[in-house]
């Protein structure tokens, strides 16, 4: 279990006067287990802001430190073992690999994980379980729908079950059905103790969260828990089966 | 799921890029296994044809006088007041460490003959290992047996003798067995017979005035070979005839180099087609990239990606391309044997070479694009989609 602390996060582009500071000094902390969403407009510096958190954009100045390790006082080579071994991502578009399997895909991460053969594609196959598509293990990329895609990237997130999931706009290609199944896995894995945290244009996703934040400018303008509604928090559906009352799309 | 597995699944998927770099690597191992077969072939050739050019090294008695000949004229006799070899010394030339160069070895032993008032310069000599020391000779009639004797053209011409006539010799009588066509050297002028006949003609029993040796010496300079000869032999003065000697690795050596220069640049250009396709491949490949370091991959992981891939296209490459240049060669050789057959040379160092030399060129050219892979932030590669 991951407790995430920045400190004063600033991440600024370009220099002098056409310097322009994309997150402006944002702090906050985050317990184990907690579901965030991240809101903001365009360019308010949501995902600039995730990829700090996710070792991949180091800050201009602040630190990020998640169970006491600062993560950007690693070398880079440690930061890439801190990502697979504390992140699962779910990137903005599916990123899947194109000419690897859906299978394939979701074992990516084990790929240098010095796991046995067995071990790595058991791992996968329970994962793409958990998003119900199993039966889909063998299909490449273009062979599978846009939801089935997202499903994957989830999988392929959660394969070798990190304490921390990032997901940037993991809606925004999806139509409201195949959304309203991704919060509903997001919400299942959250149950299950994994942190999630979400950066989301959509205020119908924002609404799976507990605890919401709003960036405005590189600035945390509002960070608040908030209740679930009690038809979101009931016990989500299996894959496959969401509630049609379950609405999650993108503006 | 291995790293090893994403680079083959990456090679079938990009199959023209794929293919285009092994063109690229298979043309140049083609060409440099091509280029060394060839030479090696071609020199093997020479070298056995060189060794037609006969004698390349005298063996002689060490004298302390001085030589009293210039210009082909030499006051007769003198030539003659030396302490000669005995023939048992020459076994020692079969311990030399390059023993095994010497094509032929032909003692000699010269003595003058009185016949009907003429004096003639006979030579005793071994004919088998004349016919590879004088291959120039052409005998009408045969080579003689013993008790017979060859002439030189000039020598018959004026003894005025021919085949079948008889040659008193010492109170013996040879048979003229064959006459030489004229050759243009010393050799018209002279008699020449069984060592064994010659010896016991002149009272000189296992003693000889000179020893030629046809020796190639192709991975070394002939000055060992004569240096290594006069180590064995102390009591002789040995000479190569550098002349000759030294033109014929020359041109050896002229024509490697030519043609290892040519391989050269086509290797170089074979690297090039590498490095380029490679850069355009790891370009194309900003979002895949982007995905493996977001997920944890090292950059040497990633590097080891480009690396696997160059890798085994150029292992390929390798096996293609020597069996490509030995096929070229083949071919090649085939056109231009003029009328004999050059014995293509199947080396397993030229395959193993093959082989490594495609693995470093692949590996070197690839090296750049694989930092450039590696290099790559994740978060600018997922950002820029």
């Amino acid at each position: 279990m991951a407790v995430i602390v920045a400190e004063n996060l600033v991440k600024t582009f370009g220099r002098g006067e056409s310097a322009v500071a994309a997150v402006a000094g944002i702090s906050f902390r985050i317990e184990p287990g907690e579901f965030v969403s991240i809101m903001g407009e365009s360019g308010a510096g949501k995902s600039t802001l995730l990829g700090m958190i996710g070792a991949m954009n180091t800050p201009s100045s602040g630190r990020l430190v998640v169970d006491d390790i600062d993560v950007y006082a690693l070398p880079l080579e440690q930061q890439a073992d801190f990502r697979r071994e504390y992140l699962g991502f779910v990137f903005q578009g599916f990123h899947l690999v194109p000419y690897l399997t859906v299978l394939e895909n979701v074992m990516l991460p084990l790929a240098v994980s010095g796991r046995g053969k067995k071990e790595k594609r058991g791992m996968a196959v329970a994962a793409l379980s958990q998003v119900g598509l199993a039966e889909k293990a063998r299909r490449l990329p273009g062979e599978i729908s846009g939801g089935e895609k997202e499903r994957v990237a989830v999988a392929r997130a959660i394969v070798n079950a990190p304490p921390v999931l990032l997901a940037d706009e993991p809606t925004g290609n999806l139509d409201s059905r195949n959304s309203a199944e991704i919060m509903a896995m997001f919400r299942r894995l959250n149950g299950s103790g994994m942190t999630i945290l979400m950066v989301t244009h959509s205020r119908d996703c924002a609404v799976h969260a507990r605890r919401r934040m709003i960036v405005s400018d590189g600035r945390l303008v509002s960070d608040r828990s908030a209740t679930v509604a009690p038809e979101l928090a009931a016990a989500p559906p299996a894959p496959g089966r969401v509630a049609s009352t379950a609405r999650c799309f993108a503006p | 799921m291995t790293l090893q597995w994403i680079a083959i699944r990456n090679l079938m998927r990009r199959r023209g890029k794929a293919a285009f770099i092994l063109a690229g690597l298979v043309i140049g191992i083609g060409t440099a296994v091509g280029i060394v077969s060839y030479v090696n072939a071609v020199t093997h050739d020479i070298l056995h044809k060189l060794e037609q050019y006969g004698a390349n090294i005298l063996i002689v008695p060490r004298t302390e006088n001085l030589a009293l000949s210039y210009g082909g004229l030499s006051l007769g006799g003198v030539s003659f007041e030396l302490e000669e070899l005995r023939e048992s010394e020459l076994a020692a030339l079969a311990s030399i460490p390059n023993a095994g160069n010497i094509a032929a070895l032909g003692p000699m032993v010269l003595g003058v003959a009185a016949v009907e008032g003429r004096r003639i310069l006979m030579a005793g000599v071994d004919f088998s290992a004349a016919g590879i020391l004088k291959p120039w000779w052409e005998v009408r009639g045969r080579i003689p047996a013993q008790d017979e004797v060859l002439l030189g053209a000039e020598a018959a011409r004026v003894l005025n003798l021919g085949i079948g006539d008889r040659l008193p010799v010492g109170g013996r009588s040879l048979a003229i067995a064959g006459v030489l066509a004229p050759t243009g050297s010393q050799d018209d002028h002279l008699a020449f017979t069984n060592l064994a006949d010659a010896q016991a003609a002149f009272d000189k029993p296992g003693r000889i005035s000179m020893a030629e040796v046809a020796a190639l010496c192709k991975d070394c300079p002939i000055e060992e070979m004569v240096l290594q000869i006069s180590a064995a032999l102390p009591r002789a003065k040995v000479m190569a005839i550098q002349q000759v000697v030294q033109s014929r690795m020359e041109m050896l050596a002229q024509f490697k180099k030519f043609a290892y220069g040519i391989s050269a640049v086509v290797l170089l250009i074979g690297s090039l087609v590498v490095l380029v396709t490679m850069m355009g491949s790891v370009r194309e490949r900003t979002d895949e990239i982007g995905i493996f370091r977001a997920i944890g991959f090292r950059r040497s992981h990633i590097m080891r990606i480009v690396f696997l891939e160059a890798g085994l296209l150029s292992l390929l490459a390798g096996v293609l391309g020597y069996g490509l240049g030995l096929a070229a060669v083949q071919v090649a050789l085939s056109a231009s044997a003029e009328g004999h057959a050059v014995h293509l040379p199947l080396s397993p160092e030229t395959a193993l070479g093959a082989l490594a030399l495609a693995l470093s060129l692949g590996l070197l050219a690839s090296a750049y694009p694989a930092a450039l892979a590696a290099r790559m932030d994740p978060n600018d590669a997922l950002r820029s989609l």
